[in-house]
């Protein structure tokens, strides 16, 4: 079943048509969500009741858009800021790891690197819990031994940033030792030949090479980040990121208010997915 | 020059080690700790099993763990089968710009939360949803139907919500066979059929496993899909962990939990890469 062999028309029409209507599947329940972000009435669901910019810019009640409602807009600073701590660390401990894993050679590496897989197959809300449990048991402790209160290690940002960045550190690692492998050791040799000094070669040859990986990996991890739902549900304290923000909010039901964000939220990161892949396609 | 390499090898070394040992390693160890506690007073605990115990001898804890690793299974399998022509059209139907348009597209979904894509489906599957009224206007029905909170729901946003992770391993495995394999295999007699079963199929078996690896996965440790679509009492494991966390406050029985849903997904992991002979690095990494 290759274009070159030759295949009844109908088998071919029928194949294609299957296809088509993958992609309609696909696209059926964003489309949605986009379109009813414009309705003017109280409910996502029709009725249709005529266009509406009012939930993105209204200001008076009943309807509130996007930009005039602080709690939404709290929550999407949060998730700004936990998806960049998380980024920044992840890609700084993947560029870190892939040295590591590329470049030395020492006894137990083939079990590491499957040890630093394993987050990749741990269920998203273990990794929370387990995390919740420990820092916990650290935070106790502390405060019997010294009455210290350590407000870190209770449910809030700092853990929901630790707990993303448990598992995203591991597909920052892997998008980053991709590269590094592609990487031709002799253009590094060849700047030691000329004189340069061993960190200077990685920093003039070696980083500018990984470039694309690294803003590959960071954008990655901002998404993963942004969009990670199940190991922040177990860490998170009181300001919640705009994923459990709006889940609370879809518990009360629904208006279109939440179709304005989930479509605020679609431009934002296909416009983020689309740098990437100018930005890639680039070099 | 020596003490040097070292130098940067322990250099390299430190953050991978404290990642790995602080955030996976002791809190998973702790975790299991915490589960063998049993609470006989306030603030007082024995190490027993007695949570254990707990999970086995109360029918809905252990009917709840068994439905949800049945219907991850389901779920992985129908996933499967829908995204294998897709991908085997992508990988060796399409051609040029059309084929990368359409890897593209697969992808373009999955960049947007997950709670946007399941609250796509709240839109068109709840009582006032579009498909109810499609269905009415036809006259198929004559009153609104609800077709949110049942397992098919659950079902349709699990596949949905898992699909690029199929989608994506299967293409890449597909591309690396060669066209020209498949012509021999015409060539010697055999039919869309055969060529499929020898040839295409055991080809893409890294890929298979690792998208089916990955779909288990994300099934079985799903919390938002079955709440959302399935409503409360949907009897999804992962709602029973989070209960007892931030509900009723039972991390003892809680953490058990979360080590059964642990074992489960390793054992059927380890399960998947024995029978078909692969291994996690070559299916992750």
């Amino acid at each position: 079943m290759i274009p070159t062999i030759p295949q009844p028309r109908a088998a071919r029409i029928a194949y294609g048509a299957y296809v088509a209507l993958f992609f309609v599947y696909l696209a059926l329940p964003l489309t949605v969500v986009g379109v009813f972000a414009f309705n003017n009435g109280q409910f996502p669901s029709l009725p249709w009741e005529g266009f509406t910019w009012n939930w993105f810019f209204g200001d008076e009640r009943p309807m509130i858009g996007v930009f005039h409602e602080r709690s939404i807009l709290r929550a999407m600073g949060t998730s700004v800021f936990v998806a960049f701590c998380v980024a920044l660390l992840s890609v700084a401990v993947g560029l870190s790891n892939a040295f590591l894993f590329n470049r030395y050679q020492f006894r137990g590496k083939s079990l590491l690197y499957v040890v630093m897989l394993l987050p990749l197959v741990i269920p998203g809300i273990v990794l929370g819990i387990s995390i919740l449990v420990f820092s916990s048991t650290v935070a106790n402790a502390a405060w019997d031994a010294a009455k210290v209160d350590i407000q870190a290690l209770r449910p809030g940002l700092p853990l929901v940033i630790l707990g993303q960045f448990s598992f995203i550190a591991t597909i920052a690692t892997l998008v980053i030792s991709a590269r590094l492998q592609k990487f031709d050791r002799s253009l590094e040799e060849a700047a030691l030949n000329l004189g340069a000094g061993k960190l200077t070669a990685v920093r003039t040859i070696t980083i500018p090479f990984l470039a694309p990986a690294l803003i590959g990996a960071m954008v990655v991890a901002f998404l993963m980040s942004f969009e990670n739902f199940n190991t922040t549900l177990m860490l998170v304290g009181s300001d919640a990121p705009l994923t459990i923000a709006m889940f609370d909010r879809l518990k009360e039901g629904s208006t279109p208010l939440l179709n304005a964000v989930s479509l605020l939220l679609m431009l934002g990161s296909s416009l983020l997915a689309l740098v990437m892949i100018l930005f890639q396609r680039r070099r | 020059m020596k003490a040097e390499a070292k130098l940067g090898f322990v250099l390299l070394l430190t953050p991978l080690l404290l990642w790995l040992v602080l955030l996976i390693f002791i809190p998973h160890i702790d975790m299991f700790l915490v589960s063998l506690r049993e609470r006989v007073g306030v603030g007082k605990y024995e190490t027993s099993l007695a949570n254990y115990l707990t999970f086995f001898r109360e029918p809905l804890y252990l009917w709840t763990f068994l439905r949800t690793a049945v219907m991850s299974t389901v779920a992985t399998a129908i996933t499967l089968l829908i995204a294998f022509p897709v991908s085997y059209y992508i990988a060796k139907i399409a051609k040029g710009r059309m084929q990368s348009a359409l890897f593209l597209l697969c992808l373009i979904p999955f960049y947007v939360s997950e709670l946007v894509r399941t609250f796509g489906w709240m839109i068109l599957l709840r009582e006032t949803g579009l498909v109810s009224n499609l269905l009415q206007w036809s006259g198929l029905v004559d009153q609104p139907v609800e077709m949110l909170y049942n397992d098919a729901a659950i079902m349709v946003g699990l596949v949905y919500t898992s699909m690029l992770f199929m989608v994506v391993p299967l293409v890449t495995t597909l591309e690396s066979l060669d066209d020209s394999v498949i012509e021999a295999g015409y060539d010697l007699g055999g039919n869309a059929f055969s060529v499929m079963r020898e040839i295409v199929i055991p080809h893409a078996a890294p890929g298979i496993v690792s998208g089916c690896i990955v779909v288990f996965m994300l099934s079985l440790g799903n919390y938002l899909t079955p709440t959302m679509l399935g409503g409360k009492d949907s009897l999804w494991f992962t709602q029973l962990i989070y209960s007892q966390f931030i509900v009723r406050f039972n991390w003892e029985l809680g953490a058990a939990f979360g080590f059964m849903l642990l074992f489960l997904s390793s054992v059927i992991v380890w399960g998947m890469l024995r029978l078909t002979g692969q291994t996690l690095e070559k299916t992750m990494g």
